[in-house]
């Protein structure tokens, strides 16, 4: 194994915990904020990369069709927090979890008989779509460099909102004291309308910044749905930071994982069974991970409130 | 998820009973395929391909009443369990066919064969079922899974290429894809990767594949995981250093998503649309016409399937009767789209393969285009331990 391998594969799972933590940082306000389970928030990134890619298609411009991706994704999630979310705002989590398992069958099917099954191509501009060379045979993929700087940027930018605006504290506030902040004379439901549709707009940025590695599919946010679950439960239910904290350990655990099990393993079996037992090793690891910090701390590493 | 179509009216039928004095049996189908998730892609085309056949023959196989009812397995191997008894208890089809998977036919085999029934898979064609668990039972208008593998092997040897890294999901088909490769493949085996079925991010293999500096990639990906890996190996530093060579990986089902990424991909194939015969051209040109997309190899397979069944069925003078009809497809009793087409005693096909590059049309649409031919009425390797006489 050689250094650049591992700058790469460090850089690769940055990249990938870097999507999770678009996807996530949503999930866990809603969850932390609101107590909400939202089981659709993958729907959201599957509409965002299809918004895109429509949207793309449609005005022929790249850059125009991801900013109004992420407006159109926005707009959708502002229309189903007022059509659905916020008359579950009080049910109890088995009706929200039912409803919002719902929603992805039917965004799903929708999809499907709106696009077909089949993947779409968000094709990137040639400019992006190519490798930047570091030394030799040292080189990354330049899309895959922009989507960690880009996730860094919302991280910041998800700071300063969280710890230097009213906005901010009301959400910090809410996450841990909702009837104190209710009593205190704040719209809590408007408050829930604010961070459920920025929410969605992250969930979909990520989808669309995905759709030019992996595709634009219907299913495409089961997946990634799963993953923020784990990030959210590593990370702290309702903490932004453990969010950030957890997709990059998830990311970087997964990636490394998937690169290096197979080779760890040949080390003590046989190239054979190596072969397979270390893919089966590292789709396991991340829960595994998962597992570990329950034991240790209960709560995620970075409980609300911390 | 399951839809009944029954074709041709019932009061036609009936008349068609009392004025033909009629042997003619009704035919019952079961068509299975992988119609949710990110793979019905696939099974879509092999159901539309079935479809068509049966349309283009006035609903009615073997000029008889016929009900075709579809399933989809989810590529789930328990639901298509579930799904095949079904089929056989409740509908009491006689033939099964469709099936986009190997580890989906691999679980419904047992309980369709053993039924005594007809099973005729439309593509999975796993090296299990071509080798000592053969039955006459079964018949596959597709290809046994290692073969196409066979064919990039041997175009791998012919340009010169040395080194291969292989990547393929963890699952029968990928092992098969391996398999296949491995054992035509003249050069030397640098690193055989597996990854998850529905994986899409392949950074973590490609990255390793560039520290391995190979001659070239060997991948069998079907549906969206192909278009994740082509488009991502294009965005990589290994376009220009490290060729990618694939088998069923790149074909009209993932085209769409790949686009220009695509052109100067090479695979192997025993069919695509420009295959030259009287058959091939009415099926591709009524396929884009009804469904407004080029078809694929998987709803060729399809659309053979059903003109198999027609012809065995006018065979056997109208006669459901498993053993009839097994006796009339041996003889293989309809013309491929795909040209010469032999029945081997495993129950695949013995056929040609041809080099397959990607041409871009002049209406922007993406097909693949047969070239030159690279194994000449192939038989598949695991057939010689089948113990079934030649059909």
């Amino acid at each position: 194994m050689s250094l650049t391998l591992l700058a790469v594969q460090i850089l690769n799972g940055l990249e990938l915990g870097f999507i999770l933590f678009l996807v996530a940082s949503g999930l866990t306000l809603v969850f932390g904020v609101m107590d909400f389970i939202n089981l659709a928030h993958g729907v959201q990134y599957m509409l965002g990369a299809y918004f895109a890619a429509t949207l793309i298609a449609w005005s022929g411009s790249f850059w125009l069709g991801l900013v109004l991706g992420a407006a159109t994704s926005l707009l959708m999630g502002l229309v189903l927090e007022w059509a659905v979310f916020r008359h579950l705002a009080r049910a109890g989590h088995l009706e929200q979890v039912l409803a919002t398992f719902a929603l992805i069958l039917i965004f799903t099917d929708l999809v499907s008989m709106i696009f077909g099954a089949g993947s779409l191509s968000i094709n990137l501009p040639p400019v992006l779509a190519q490798s930047v060379t570091f030394s030799s045979d040292f080189s990354y993929p330049l899309w895959r460099l922009i989507i960690i700087a880009a996730g860094l940027g919302v991280a910041l930018l998800l700071w300063v909102l969280i710890a230097r605006t009213r906005l901010g504290m009301l959400v910090r506030a809410g996450s841990t004291h909702p009837q104190t902040v209710q009593a205190l004379g704040v719209d809590i439901d408007r408050l829930f309308l604010v961070v459920f549709a920025f929410g969605a707009m992250l969930a979909g940025f990520a989808g669309t910044m995905a759709g030019p590695l992996t595709g634009v599919e219907p299913t495409m946010g089961d997946s990634v749905l799963i993953l923020a679950f784990v990030v959210i439960v590593v990370g702290g239910v309702g903490s932004v930071r453990g969010a950030l904290i957890g997709a990059l350990l998830i990311g970087l655990v997964d990636t490394l994982g998937r690169a290096f099990a197979t080779d760890i393993m040949s080390q003590f079996l046989s190239r054979s069974s190596a072969a397979s037992a270390g893919p089966a090793l590292a789709s396991m690891l991340i829960y595994v991970l998962m597992a570990l910090v329950l034991a240790v701390r209960p709560s995620g590493l970075f409980a609300s409130g911390d | 998820m399951r839809a009944k179509y029954l074709l041709g009216t019932s009061c036609v039928s009936i008349l068609a009973f009392a004025v033909g004095g009629a042997k003619a049996d009704p035919i019952k189908i079961g068509l299975m395929a992988t119609l949710s998730g990110p793979a019905s892609v696939l099974g879509t085309q092999v159901r539309n391909g079935f479809m068509l056949g049966v349309k283009e023959l006035g609903g009615k196989l073997g000029g008889q009443p016929t009900t075709i009812t579809t399933v989809d397995d989810e590529f789930k191997p328990d639901v298509a369990v579930a799904r095949v008894k079904d089929l056989l208890q409740r509908d009491h089809v006689d033939i099964v066919t469709g099936i986009v998977f190997s580890n989906i036919l691999m679980a419904v085999e047992k309980p369709v064969l053993s039924a005594g029934k007809l099973l005729i898979s439309a593509n999975a064609g796993p090296s299990p079922l071509a080798g000592a668990a053969c039955s006459p039972l079964y018949f596959s208008t597709s290809f046994q899974n290692d073969t196409v593998h066979m064919a990039m092997a041997d175009y791998a040897n012919a340009q010169g290429i040395k080194n291969v890294v292989l990547i393929n999901p963890n699952y029968q088909a990928g092992k098969d894809a391996a398999a296949g490769f491995k054992h035509d493949f003249k050069g030397k085996i640098v690193d055989e990767i597996y990854t998850p079925i529905g994986q899409m991010d392949f950074s973590a293999e490609l990255a390793k594949v560039a520290s391995e500096k190979p001659d070239a990639i060997y991948t069998f990906m079907p549906g969206g995981m192909g278009v994740a890996l082509v488009k991502q190996y294009h965005q990589s530093a290994l376009v220009g250093k490290v060729k990618l060579l694939s088998g069923d990986t790149v074909d009209e089902t993932s085209l769409p998503g790949i686009q220009d990424a695509a052109l100067g991909t090479i695979s192997a194939s025993h069919w695509a649309p420009n295959m030259d015969n009287p058959e091939n051209k009415v099926f591709v040109a009524d396929y884009e016409k009804t469904y407004g997309a080029p078809p694929s190899f998987y709803a060729a397979q399809g659309y053979d399937a059903a003109k198999l069944i027609d012809g065995a069925l006018r065979k056997t003078g109208g006669k459901v009767d498993t053993e009839a009809l097994r006796k009339a497809m041996d003889s293989v009793p309809f013309k491929s789209v795909r040209g010469a087409f032999k029945f081997n005693n495993n129950g695949f096909p013995i056929e040609n393969f041809y080099q397959v590059s990607i041409v871009k049309r002049a209406d922007g649409k993406f097909v693949t285009h047969a070239g030159a031919k690279v194994m000449s009425m192939a038989k598949d390797i695991y057939s010689v331990a089948c113990k079934l006489p030649p059909r």
